[in-house]
């Protein structure tokens, strides 16, 4: 009885968490522009896995299996969205640094562009030019 | 239900793959290859419990590790360069600071 219940539960583990990095896929895939993929890959992606790793670890039971299975979700947990920060931060960093008018721009305007005459954009270049120094 | 399971992480790591090699930026780019390097990581561990073979977890693991090095290592390098490194859309592939400057 019990080990149907556990299968049960891990088998619809399982499939939530197959629905959540598909979904995250075709937004990755579909989406406009960066942010936006970013966004939809970045929501999913610490999601889906902790469905799936907590689906293995109820197949797994009391064994060492679920200790390095505990070590890999709570890596993940960690890893995951200080790489999605790292990527804004270094993408917003990069399109700081285009001059204004020298092309059409990877972000849309009014994403970046309407921004340009609030007060904290020289922060924002203060910041950056930071960056250039260390 | 394992069984399906490796085969939407297949689909999905195809279709990060795909944003990989249309991705117009280097950042689409980089995304793409953090996602496809997670999934590996659950493939991986789903892999191993399909076989029944739990030491195959050890290079689950390792291999989280050496994604998450690589990507902001990736990322250092770009995000730290001279000049304008964010390439123009529409413009063909990034190659680079002269690429760059070439297109402006």
């Amino acid at each position: 009885m019990t080990d149907l219940v556990v299968s049960g539960l891990s088998a619809v583990l399982l499939a939530l968490g197959c629905l959540f990095m598909v979904s995250g896929a075709v937004g990755l895939l579909r989406f406009p522009d960066f942010y936006t993929r970013m966004h939809a890959a970045g929501v999913t992606d610490t999601l889906a896995t902790f469905l799936i790793i907590c689906a293995l670890m109820l197949q797994a039971g009391w064994s060492l299996a679920l200790f390095k299975l505990g070590l890999i979700l709570l890596f993940i947990f960690f890893t995951s969205p200080a790489a999605s920060h790292a990527l804004a931060k270094a993408a917003q960093h990069s399109t700081l640094r285009l001059e204004p008018g020298s092309g059409p721009r990877a972000v849309p305007a009014e994403a970046v562009g309407g921004q340009e005459t609030q007060p904290a954009e020289p922060a924002l270049e203060a910041d950056a030019a930071n960056g250039d120094r260390a | 239900m394992l069984a399906a399971t490796i085969i939407a992480l297949l689909v999905v790591m195809a279709l990060a793959l795909a944003r990989a090699l249309l991705g117009p930026t280097i950042y689409d780019r980089i995304l793409a290859v953090n996602v496809f390097g997670t999934k590996t990581v659950v493939l991986i561990a789903v892999i191993c419990f399909t076989l029944g073979k739990p030491e195959f977890l050890d290079i689950a693991l390792v291999y989280a590790l050496i994604n998450f090095v690589s990507v902001v290592g990736v990322l250092r390098y770009f995000e730290f360069r001279s000049g304008n490194s964010f390439p123009v859309v529409g413009q063909g592939d990034f190659s680079g600071d002269e690429g760059g400057q070439a297109n402006d």
